[in-house]
């Protein structure tokens, strides 16, 4: 029996440590915090479809129960060393784990909106990021300002650390465009009565269904979109936000007044993800997520001999998409682990 | 009858961006000068924030679509409106150094005027 260690417990470690113990591999699963999940367990609703994310929740829950993997918590790992074609891996507590192949499924960071101050965010008393209107949708309790009035004006921000020179990452987060529409959607339902404006620079809705989401937002939902991206945000002293951005389509320039603001934060190579790379001295890409050995062929594959990779330590990626590509990975785990 | 012409699609020769008949002196040589400037999204986060901008009408993204596109003229007369304050330059998401190609515009619109060589200055 091949063994394979895991590093990561969000969706794409569990999906894969599920599919490679199916394929009948001693499989451990290696996570830092006390909790199995990942971020997805602040998650609200997950997009295209609405899905509650305590399905998701559910399905994560039951791969974990009824799986037959072993799993660590609080555990992380300080050293890797290859001997005999073997990993071996040192953990925070010095045990150490010896294995055939090991799969990286460190994750993401979201990026801190605090680092681009002309948006206020830790500044101004109405300023959140889409993270933190998930948890107040999940939490269940009303969406108030922080002073507990009703907002009757929200405006919702794409593109806060992606595609943005001055935040050091040049790369698309992807996911953020549809975040900011389902959230639209979302606040859109519960405050009947408030205009929602999304500014954008580029609307992408690259997955299936995204558009119409999209559409659905127009139609139902009322939701405004206009093309400028927000220059900066200053607070007025009965704490509402005036924000100023080009409406670029008119060539004009464009101020208005919210009492909310959401930043759609992106995605960043995780410190897992970072940590991992220097210990078992992976290759990073352009944009600081781990490199794969071919984005066509080998979208799993590192340079390293045994070591592969799996969801969003490659680079930004929605949960569909880590779940296909947490069971690609094991699939190409489970390949190696034959020929070895 | 194609349903093209029954549409009544005509082009009106005065109201047409002309890309096949475009100088595109000042555009090679601010190009040339300013690598940064071919990267522009068009995103209007220069606009927005624009000291100048704020007070009169001007918008200085439009100066750059202006420019890549050919139309340069009346271009020298509102690139005056720019104090050069760089504020633009804070926001730009491409980092592109707009003080540099408001700079490079003006001095292109007097070499190109003189009719300088334009083989010999790029």
């Amino acid at each position: 029996m091949k063994s394979v260690v895991i590093i990561g417990g969000g969706v794409a470690g569990i999906e894969t440590a599920s599919a490679l113990s199916d394929f009948g591999h001693n499989v451990v699963l290696v996570e830092k915090t006390d909790s199995i999940g990942g971020k997805v367990l602040k998650w609200d609703h997950l997009f295209p479809d609405l899905k509650s994310a305590s399905e998701l929740e559910n399905y994560l829950d039951i791969k974990c129960r009824e799986g037959n993997f072993a799993i660590q918590k609080n555990t992380t790992i300080a050293q890797a060393s290859q001997s005999n074609g073997k990993w071996m891996l040192r953990t925070d507590n010095n045990r150490v784990i010896e294995t055939d192949a090991i799969v990286v499924a460190t994750g993401y960071e979201v990026f801190d909106a605090s680092r681009k101050e002309e948006y206020g965010y830790n500044i101004y008393d109405n300023v959140i990021t889409s993270v933190d209107l998930e948890e107040r949708l999940k939490s269940g309790k009303t969406i108030t300002t922080r002073a507990g009035y009703l907002p009757e004006k929200i405006g919702i921000i794409h593109c806060v650390g992606s595609r943005d020179e001055k935040s050091g990452n040049h790369y698309c987060s992807k996911v953020c465009c549809i975040t900011g529409v389902k959230q639209s959607i979302e606040l859109h339902k519960l405050l009947p009565e408030a205009e929602i404006y999304c500014f954008y620079m580029d609307l992408r809705m690259y997955g299936q269904y995204y558009e119409e989401l999209y559409r659905e937002a127009q139609e139902m939902h009322k939701i405004q979109f206009i093309r400028g991206r927000l220059s900066e945000v200053s607070e007025n002293i009965d704490k509402r936000l005036l924000i100023k951005a080009e409406d670029t389509l008119s060539g004009r320039p464009l101020k208005m007044s919210v009492d909310l603001l959401v930043l759609l934060v992106g995605m960043e190579p995780g410190k897992g993800t970072k940590s991992m790379a220097g210990i078992c001295g992976l290759e990073t890409g352009k944009d600081g997520f781990l490199k794969t050995s071919d984005m066509h062929f080998g979208n799993n594959k590192t340079g390293k001999k045994g070591i592969f990779l799996a969801g969003s330590c490659i680079g930004p990626m929605s949960i569909n998409d880590t779940i296909s590509n947490a069971r690609s990975a094991a699939l190409e785990v489970h390949n190696y682990l034959q020929t070895k | 009858m194609k349903a093209a012409e029954k549409f009544g699609f005509r082009v009106l020769e005065t109201r047409v961006i002309d890309l096949e008949n475009f100088d595109g002196r000042l555009l090679r040589y601010v190009h040339r000068h300013e690598k940064s400037f071919i990267t522009c999204l068009s995103c209007g986060g220069c606009t927005a924030t624009c000291s100048a901008g704020n007070l009169i009408e001007f918008n200085v993204r439009r100066i750059g679509l202006l420019l890549r596109r050919g139309e340069t003229e009346g271009l020298e007369r509102e690139i005056d409106k720019c104090m050069l304050c760089g504020k633009c330059q804070l926001v730009c998401p491409r980092g592109i150094n707009l003080r540099n190609v408001i700079m490079l515009i003006k001095k292109g619109i007097v070499k190109f005027k003189n009719g300088t060589p334009e083989k010999v200055e790029l």
